[in-house]
């Protein structure tokens, strides 16, 4: 049985790491409701940029997608190939402590590796989690490291820039994100997306009957579709993953306030349960020493 | 008609409207309800929609439109409605610009001078129309 002096404390010590829990709890929640703001108010942009451009891409298709003059593609980003090569960026946070969000990305990563195992797959990691989990197992072709602290454009553009370079260059043939998408302050939600080639609208949206997707949209160009598609792409790349690091971030902040409020909710019941055990043990001392003296007093007469 | 205005921060704009006109690269567009699918760069400038009675008008700087028969999608680098414009900052930067301009330094980025004033400009007249 633990003396009253061990419990004591156990105790002292569960509540030191409960105040830091709690002080975790409020820093995350604090950080959420900035990241949240920006995630919600970033994704419209992305949306429609996403929506265009795949009404765009179908536009184009239809129509080869080539220059007319040269019968040359019309960006190296529409061009599409055999899928040998692929590409996966895979978003984590910096720091760990919030529940399940980091093993969750490195869980659904492996899970990508192994159902594409066929393919030579390449791999960068943004955060620190994902690169020091993945730099054991792997080579990997680049990673961004401590730049959740506060996400900016800037890093998406460095990003995308390299993500561009190795899909141009044939290093890539297919480019995949994997992050968590923030849902709601309770659920984040796993995703895989792909981000290169841009797809054409899928036939499997035909049941949609007011779908203006269903079928290729005939532009008409005030510029040329090349010239158009030449800032377009790498814009959309850049916005793509600019938002993927919002989710990923407001996702990681969403994720350790409910781990850390679930840490204080157990230290807090820990606590209780110790209180109680430490009573109980003090309550039977004091009834032995009764005892004792009681029988003691009782020898005497 | 829906128009709907967003730039990488923020949804400006998703409404109703009956025209609206837009500052494309090549000139002004003015557009109705069914007009013919289009693409195009935006160009700095004004948007001008329409809606029942009312008129609102926002800056833009650069970025695309698409226009589909019952939608309006604008994608902007930046926009401002008229009456959140930093007149002061604005014309701040209308004047460096001239002077860059008219300096005629050799380390001067003509283009960038150009196309800053003109944003300046944009938003300018944005506010004062």
């Amino acid at each position: 049985m633990p003396s009253l002096i061990d419990l004591r404390r156990r105790i002292r010590s569960v509540k030191n790491t409960q105040q830091i829990t709690k002080a975790m709890k409020m820093m995350s929640a604090a950080r959420l409701r900035r990241a949240q703001e920006r995630v919600i108010s970033a994704r419209p942009y992305a949306t429609l940029m996403r929506q265009f451009l795949t009404r765009l891409v179908s536009a184009l298709e239809a129509s080869g997608a080539m220059d007319p003059q040269s019968e040359e593609p019309l960006h190296p980003l529409l061009v599409k190939r055999p899928v040998k090569k692929m590409l996966v960026v895979v978003l984590g946070g910096d720091k760990g402590l919030a529940g399940a969000f980091n093993a969750n990305v490195h869980k659904a990563a492996l899970n990508f590796l192994r159902d594409y195992e066929a393919k030579q797959i390449d791999m960068i990691t943004v955060g620190r989690k994902p690169r020091d989990f993945f730099r054991r197992r792997r080579d990997l072709v680049g990673d961004w490291a401590d730049i959740f602290a506060k996400v900016k454009y800037d890093d998406a553009r460095a990003i995308a820039k390299e993500i561009i370079k190795r899909y141009v260059e044939g290093d890539a043939d297919e480019v995949h994100l994997i992050y968590n998408e923030f849902r709601s302050v309770l659920v984040q939600r796993l995703t895989i997306e792909r981000l290169l080639p841009i797809e054409a609208p899928r036939e499997e949206k035909k049941d949609e009957k007011k779908d203006p997707n269903a079928q290729p949209v005939e532009y008409i160009f005030e510029q040329p579709p090349k010239e158009l598609l030449a800032s377009l792409l790498p814009r959309y790349v850049e916005v793509q993953v600019f938002r993927a690091l919002l989710e990923s971030s407001a996702a990681e902040h969403a994720a350790r306030m409910t781990a850390m409020d679930a840490a204080s909710k157990n230290a807090s019941e820990m606590i209780d349960r110790l209180t109680l055990n430490m009573n109980r043990i003090r309550q039977a001392s004091i009834t032995r020493e009764i005892i004792e003296i009681v029988s003691g007093a009782a020898a005497l007469e | 008609m829906k128009l709907d205005i967003a730039t990488p921060d923020r949804l400006l704009v998703s409404t109703e409207i009956d025209s609206v006109e837009i500052p494309g690269k090549a000139g002004y567009l003015g557009i109705l309800p069914q007009h013919a699918p289009l693409i195009s760069e935006l160009a700095p400038g004004t948007i001008e929609y329409k809606h029942g009675g009312s008129t609102e008008k926002l800056a833009v700087s650069w970025g695309y439109v698409e226009v589909l028969p019952q939608q309006v999608s604008v994608l902007a680098e930046t926009a401002e409605k008229a009456a959140e414009i930093d007149v002061p900052r604005a014309e701040a930067a209308k004047k460096r610009a001239e002077e860059r301009i008219r300096s005629g330094a050799k380390d001067v980025d003509l283009e960038r001078c150009m196309a800053s004033l003109e944003r300046a400009v944009a938003r300018l007249q944005t506010a004062k129309s």
